[in-house]
């Protein structure tokens, strides 16, 4: 049971999951990714406009997972708004975890969810436009969720 | 508003406690083994803070043995019996699968040296059935291991029938009271119990000091070598300031304990009616068998650790059982114990309640808990789901 990882989290994660960025549903997306998987404890479901010179105009997510979780798809959509969609197939986790003042060790696989969100939302686009799409995940190639280390801690 | 709602994580010291321990940080400094007049000083309070335990369980304080804790007791006891066992040819345990992990893990170890365990199921309401216990037990069972009250999910156990059982059919019967302790009554004659572990700071006594209950009978092996102290079965210099503020807080415990119930559990059965009503929730654990001050509820559609996190930024302590809180793949055994899928145990959020608490606290909580919960499942991709594919017209209204 919970008591000591909080103590982990960096300020800006906190404020990340405080107060998020960019949530909600967006109805008329161009493209949309949902990765992780509910029995792991987390998902993330990632939106995209995407104006006709391939600019990614606005950015919504939902996630159900963790605080991190939380924190990682926040700071994800901040750092691919208004960007082309060529940059933002170059977003990785490390950056992500780099922009949130790091994370906890067990936690980075987080950052590995928002980074395939994004892809997944991409990729969509693309499916959708008829466009061939070859930008697999940096960080392990597909969409496994459970890359944390299994190391069970009691507190009570 | 500050409200601490984790006592069955750790509780608050109280002052009868502090009040009790002050004087082994200062005068009271001998040693209880030596034979000057600080030594003698020493081993009087320590004499008196054994009678008092013993006292409130109903045991003889000949058969109080301090430790630095409950997962010690719960390591000394089941070790001990084990070794009793195997020494009478016995190497068969019985016990259930929502036991904390002191005994898990003690049990894990016996079995890679060759002992054979049973794990009771549960069932969905938490608690072990008779029959399977009885019919569990074989001719080469030497112990019956069975908590008294569940840290997450509170549900009490029918210990003293249990302990009937073992009787009859001759096996240890030794239970992790350390919920239980201070809790609800606990008598090791009536409960027809051999052995039982305790835990100080579960009922307001300072952390990292406990007690194993061992019946007279029972020719137990000396667990740590050393000097003489605890009958030469424990070693080491007492750690006398722990011993007089638990011998303390369990006597101010024992002494308010109808009282204390009543307080808590018209606290705790609030909180169940209020949360209740939240769609898609449910209570976990038996719910009439069950410890004073525990709830255990499962939302749906969201994670446990934001919404524990959300509620500390909320100014509530609480505590969940979901993986991400333990930093391990899975939800609590206990959750998953129960029958519930990965899924829903992932949303647990454990509320515990001590007499410290009050209700315009209760009140708070039920004020915040239902906010947070609707704050997460807005942003949750998988209520989303839920939403959509949802036939229930209560679900779609919300839609
Ligand atoms: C049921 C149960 N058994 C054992 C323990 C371990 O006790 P301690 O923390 O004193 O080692 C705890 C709590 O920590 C508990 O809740």
């Amino acid at each position: 049971m919970l008591s000591f990882m909080a103590m982990e989290y960096s300020e800006k994660v906190m404020e990340h999951f405080a107060h998020p960025h960019n949530v909600g549903v967006m109805e008329d997306a161009d493209g949309v990714g949902e990765v992780g998987n509910a029995k792991c404890g987390d998902i993330m479901r990632m939106y995209l406009k995407i104006s006709e010179d391939e600019i990614i105009t606005d950015v919504k997510f939902q996630t159900f997972g963790c605080a991190s979780a939380i924190a990682t798809s926040s700071i994800a959509t901040d750092m691919i708004k208004g960007k082309p969609l060529s940059e933002a197939l170059t977003l990785t986790n490390q950056a992500v975890v780099e922009a949130l003042d790091g994370l906890p060790a067990v936690k980075v696989h987080c950052s590995v969810l928002a980074e395939q969100a994004v892809k997944a939302a991409v990729a969509d686009y693309y499916k959708r436009k008829g466009l061939p799409y070859d930008h697999p995940c940096d960080a392990c190639g597909e969409g496994g969720c459970c890359g944390h280390d299994h190391d069970c801690q009691d507190h009570d | 508003m500050f409200v601490y709602a984790d006592n069955a994580a750790t509780t608050a010291v109280s002052k009868a406690a502090l009040d009790a321990m002050l004087p082994a940080l200062q005068e009271l400094y001998g040693n209880p083994s030596s034979l000057h007049q600080k030594g003698r000083e020493a081993n009087y309070a320590l004499i008196a803070a054994r009678e008092e335990i013993a006292r409130c369980l109903n045991a003889e304080s000949r058969e109080i043995y301090f430790t630095g804790g409950g997962t010690e007791a719960d390591n000394w006891a089941i070790t001990e019996a084990a070794r009793l066992g195997a020494e009478a040819g016995k190497k068969h345990i019985v016990s259930d699968t929502i036991e904390h992990h002191a005994v898990l893990h003690t049990l894990a170890r016996l079995e890679k040296q060759g002992f054979e365990v049973t794990y009771l199921p549960v069932h969905d309401n938490g608690v072990v059935r008779l029959e399977e216990l009885e019919a569990a037990i074989r001719p080469d069972t030497c112990l019956v291991t069975i908590m008294f009250s569940n840290n997450e999910i509170g549900t009490l156990q029918p210990i003293r029938e249990i302990g009937a059982a073992c009787r009859k059919k001759g096996v240890l019967f030794h239970t992790d009271a350390v919920q239980a302790v201070g809790h609800v009554p606990v008598d090791v004659e009536a409960d027809n119990i051999d052995m039982l572990s305790l835990s100080g700071h579960k009922f307001h006594a300072p952390k990292g000091v406990g007690a194993l209950y061992c019946k007279k009978s029972i020719k137990l092996k000396n667990f740590i070598e050393g000097g003489a102290q605890e009958r030469g079965r424990r070693g080491g210099t007492e750690a006398m300031p722990g011993i007089l503020a638990m011998a303390a807080a369990l006597k101010e415990s024992c002494a308010h304990l109808e009282e204390n119930m009543a307080k808590v559990s018209a606290m705790r059965d609030r909180l169940i009616e209020g949360l209740s009503k939240i769609p898609y929730s449910r209570c976990n654990g038996d719910p009439g068998c069950r410890a004073p001050g525990i709830v255990s509820f499962c939302f749906e559609g969201i994670e446990g650790e934001s919404l524990l996190l959300r509620l500390d930024l909320a100014g509530i302590c609480a505590s969940s059982g979901s993986a991400c809180t333990s930093g391990s793949l899975d939800p609590s055994h206990v959750l998953l114990a129960l029958g519930l899928p990965h899924e829903i145990a992932h949303g647990s959020l454990r509320l515990s309640l001590s007499e410290y608490n009050t209700m315009e606290e209760v009140d708070y909580i039920l004020q915040q808990v239902p906010e947070v919960v609707r704050m997460l499942r807005q942003m949750s991709p998988v209520w989303s789901h839920m939403l959509e594919n949802t036939e229930d017209p209560y679900l779609a209204m919300a839609k």
